[in-house]
């Protein structure tokens, strides 16, 4: 019995007998690690590097992701190039913590059954794309990626201003007139000779406007993924990255 | 009988669980007509129904009960109440085998994507968080609900809390696990890795959940035995720890209270650290802290023997607590994430080699003096190769931990043998030992209703379990050699779409080894609902009333 063990040993009968100082016990142990490891990503500084070009996604490229979370396409694509020589000869420059800044959730990944997505922007054209979501083995004849034809319903992206609006309730420096207008950049970013094309470019600069689908009448759901697949990695520039600027 | 019969009332538990299902069901109802989105309609209709079902539930029990609550003891013994770990077994069995399912279908599919069969509901996508949620929280989590209900009522002497509580926790666990699955299918997912469900179902699991914890408290504050048992310190700990990372890796802000989507609060870097605490965590206290409670009481108790030493389970239980917590940034090496945490991940890592070999040494060698009953005791051969796999499931683990390692090994299937040795071999293993156990125990059997098939079980699955990790050690190690390697001229050897190629046959041989563990799974299924019908093969054995070993196991020795 427990009872007959010796000196330090029968200390331990205090959360033996007690379930409540076994509870609070082991609370406090199990939130040690956590608590040291996670809190100082909030206040160090050099956690997220300072670079110039991150903005938040426009409404449509916003639309976009969601797809790319709700078809679960971060299980078998990372978003995050690591420091190695082939990985940046295969994807391009290591992912930085400031290009995710915005990401709520994160998509780092954790498996590449295929590539690393994280500079996949600018890669492919747009029609490269649509034909490889439609159907993967058309353009790529030993690729395992499931047929994505769906995609070409109608984007469901009425409330679009309604989620602009929680990304902001979380720390995503969008604006009231972005919210305000998120419905009409939704419909600007598809079209490029449009009266709202400048006016988005000038509230999320850089943001490239063409119709992504490849069909004019509609804004489809497949607009909307390659137009998020289009701005991956895009953000900095990395030929004016000074990476003195984060020596602090 | 000749006491004039007492008036029937309805308790206080019984009336106020049920309005508060009725309001709950209301409020569902209307949340449902304003739906933003039709996963979440659905949703809300199903929590409404499951509502109004649980207040003819309690209706139904009402009429058929006896006026009194049912008594503590039935001369001088305590009177378990073993009905909820009875559905939990049961429903542990059917997820396991609908998870086995989906695994293999996935599997499939990787081998030949037309299986896909260009779907929205049955991409890869959808269904592979159907799978893991499927095996980890329905079978596995079916599992420590069933057995830790059954081990705190017995280790204890003391009936289970509650009256209604604990029929609340088993199926509002399992309305859990539906309205998370099919939520999967219909694209409703806030892309954690094993925390998909979106906001509402996490809401709802946190009330099942505390209502677990509180149930499994009170029990202990029942106990008529002086100390806490060692396998009621893990499962306090797992059901403890699961709360707070629940609660913290899903903290979200919904769009709308009418709609499905949420953002969580926690964005790039801090969300990655955030999610992997969560991850591995989930592995280090569902599938292993839960886990090691059941080895805690099924091993010595099948085996006979006490277990072996008492300090080391205090040691490995403090330490492997403490540690496992540090270990989330091995999951992040060389990514953006700051170097000194991705160190400060992997060395904690590497030191939780010693209090898991600590658990699996106390496991084993308690059958120390019993090791002939390997021979003839395929149910506790279950348990034993459980903790083989154990062991090498955490050294490989620590191993994957070091950065230069896991360099190559991160993003391969080799990352998925790895999990899959564990979950598998340990997990898995350690489950059916315990279902072996549990099922003939609950419904007064002697025995499984054939050993011979336990037997089959074992091998069959055995095989299964060699197949997978092999194939994906192999694949795993050679995807990663693929991707680094540079031909005489400097350039990448291969482009990325070669090493999806070169991964075919083995993911075939995978797949088929998943088929092993299913067809073993499909055994089990068939041998225990021989055994609750009743049935004997080996006929000359006549059934006794045994609720396993009158005396119960010593506390904490």
């Amino acid at each position: 019995m427990a009872t007959a063990q010796p000196g330090l040993w029968k200390r331990h009968e205090i959360f033996e007998k007690n379930s409540i100082i076994l509870l609070i016990g082991a609370l406090i142990v199990v939130a040690i690690g956590g608590l040291v490891e996670i809190t100082p990503l909030f206040y160090l500084k050099s956690t997220v590097e300072a670079v110039e070009g991150v903005r938040p996604y426009t409404p449509l490229e916003l639309a976009g992701r969601n797809i790319y979370i709700r078809e679960g396409c971060y299980l078998c694509h990372s978003q995050m190039v690591r420091p190695m020589r082939d990985e940046i000869e295969r994807y391009g420059h290591f992912s930085l913590a400031a290009e995710s800044m915005y990401d709520h959730p994160f998509q780092w990944g954790s498996k590449r059954t295929g590539p690393d997505l994280a500079r996949v922007g600018g890669k492919y054209s747009d029609q490269w794309h649509r034909e490889h979501l439609i159907d993967p083995r058309a353009v790529v004849p030993a690729s395992i990626m499931p047929a994505y034809g769906f995609l070409d319903r109608p984007l469901d992206a009425d409330a679009i201003a309604d989620d602009l609006k929680a990304n902001r309730a979380l720390g995503v420096p969008y604006t009231d007139e972005m919210i305000a207008l998120a419905r009409t950049d939704l419909k600007a970013q598809l079209d490029p000779d449009g009266s709202g094309a400048a006016e988005l470019q000038r509230r999320y600069p850089g943001a490239t406007i063409r119709d992504f689908g490849g069909d004019k009448t509609k804004a489809a759901e497949i607009d909307a993924l390659i137009a998020y697949l289009q701005v991956l990695g895009t953000m900095v520039d990395f030929k004016i990255y000074e990476d003195k600027k984060n020596l602090r | 009988m000749a006491a004039a019969p007492v008036p029937k009332h309805m308790t206080e538990g019984e009336v106020g669980l049920g309005l508060t299902l009725l309001v709950g069901a209301l409020l569902c109802g209307l949340a449902s007509a304003r739906a933003v989105d039709a996963p979440f309609g659905i949703h809300m209709n199903l929590f409404a129904l499951a509502g109004l079902a649980g207040i003819a539930g309690i209706l139904k029990r009402y009429e058929g009960r006896p006026a009194l609550a049912p008594p503590q003891e039935i001369d001088g013994r305590p009177n378990y109440n073993l009905g909820p770990v009875k559905f939990a077994s049961i429903a542990a069995m059917a997820w396991g085998i609908a998870g086995f399912l989906v695994g293999c279908i996935i599997a499939f599919q990787l081998w030949a994507p037309a299986l896909n069969l260009g779907l929205e509901y049955t991409g890869f996508g959808r269904l592979r968080p159907l799978h893991t949620s499927a095996v980890i929280f329905a079978f596995g989590g079916n599992v420590l609900i069933g057995t830790s209900l059954y081990v705190v009522q017995r280790t204890c002497r003391a009936r289970l809390a509650g009256d209604l509580a604990p029929w609340f926790v088993v199926l509002g666990y399992n309305l859990f696990i539906v309205i998370a699955g099919t939520g999967y299918l219909m694209g409703v997912t806030q892309s954690k890795e094993y925390a998909e469900p979106e906001w509402y179902a996490d809401l709802w699991l946190t009330i099942v959940w505390i209502t677990y914890l509180v149930v499994f408290l009170a029990t202990l504050w029942k106990r008529n035995e002086p100390h806490i048992f060692v396998a009621n310190w893990f499962y306090l700990a797992f059901i403890v720890t699961i709360a707070m990372l629940h609660v913290v890796n899903n903290l979200a802000l919904p769009v709308t209270v009418f709609g499905s989507k949420s953002y969580p609060i926690f964005a790039g870097v801090q969300d990655a650290l955030i999610q992997w605490w969560y991850g591995h965590n989930a592995v280090g206290f569902f599938l292993t802290a839960g886990f090691l409670a059941i080895m805690y009481y099924f091993v010595p108790k099948r085996a006979e023997r006490p277990i072996y030493s008492y300090r080391l389970s205090i040691i490995h239980f403090w330490a492997l607590i403490f540690m496992y917590i540090w270990a989330g940034p091995h999951h992040l090496h060389y990514t953006a994430l700051p170097d000194w945490a991705q160190t400060l991940g992997m060395t904690f890592s590497i030191m939780l080699w010693m209090p898991s070999w600590g658990g699996m040494i106390n496991g084993l060698m308690t059958l120390s003096g019993a090791w002939d009953k390997l021979r003839t005791d395929p149910v506790l051969r279950f348990m034993v190769v459980s903790l083989a796999f154990y062991g090498m499931a955490t050294f490989e683990g620590p191993m994957m931990s070091i950065k230069a390692v896991n360099a190559l090994s991160h993003y391969t299937d080799w990352t998925i043998g790895h999990v899959h040795s564990g979950a598998l071999g340990w997990v898995a293993y350690i489950s059916f030992g315990a279902l072996y156990c549990l099922v003939p125990w609950l419904w007064n059997r002697r025995e499984v209703y054939s050993l011979k098939l336990v037997e089959w079980h074992f091998w069959i699955s055995t095989l299964g379990i060699v197949l997978y990790i092999t194939s994906m050690w192999v694949a795993g190690i050679m995807q990663g050699l693929m991707w680094r390697a540079y031909n005489a001229l400097g350039f990448l050897e291969y482009s990325f779409v070669e090493t999806v190629e070169a991964m075919q046959p083995y993911y075939l041989v995978r797949a088929l080894g998943g088929v092993l563990f299913l067809i073993g799974a499909l055994i089990m299924a068939y041998n225990l609902a021989m055994t609750i019908a009743g049935k004997t093969s080996a006929a000359s054995e006549p059934l006794v009333d045994t609720l396993p070993g009158s005396a119960g196991l010593a506390p904490a020795e």
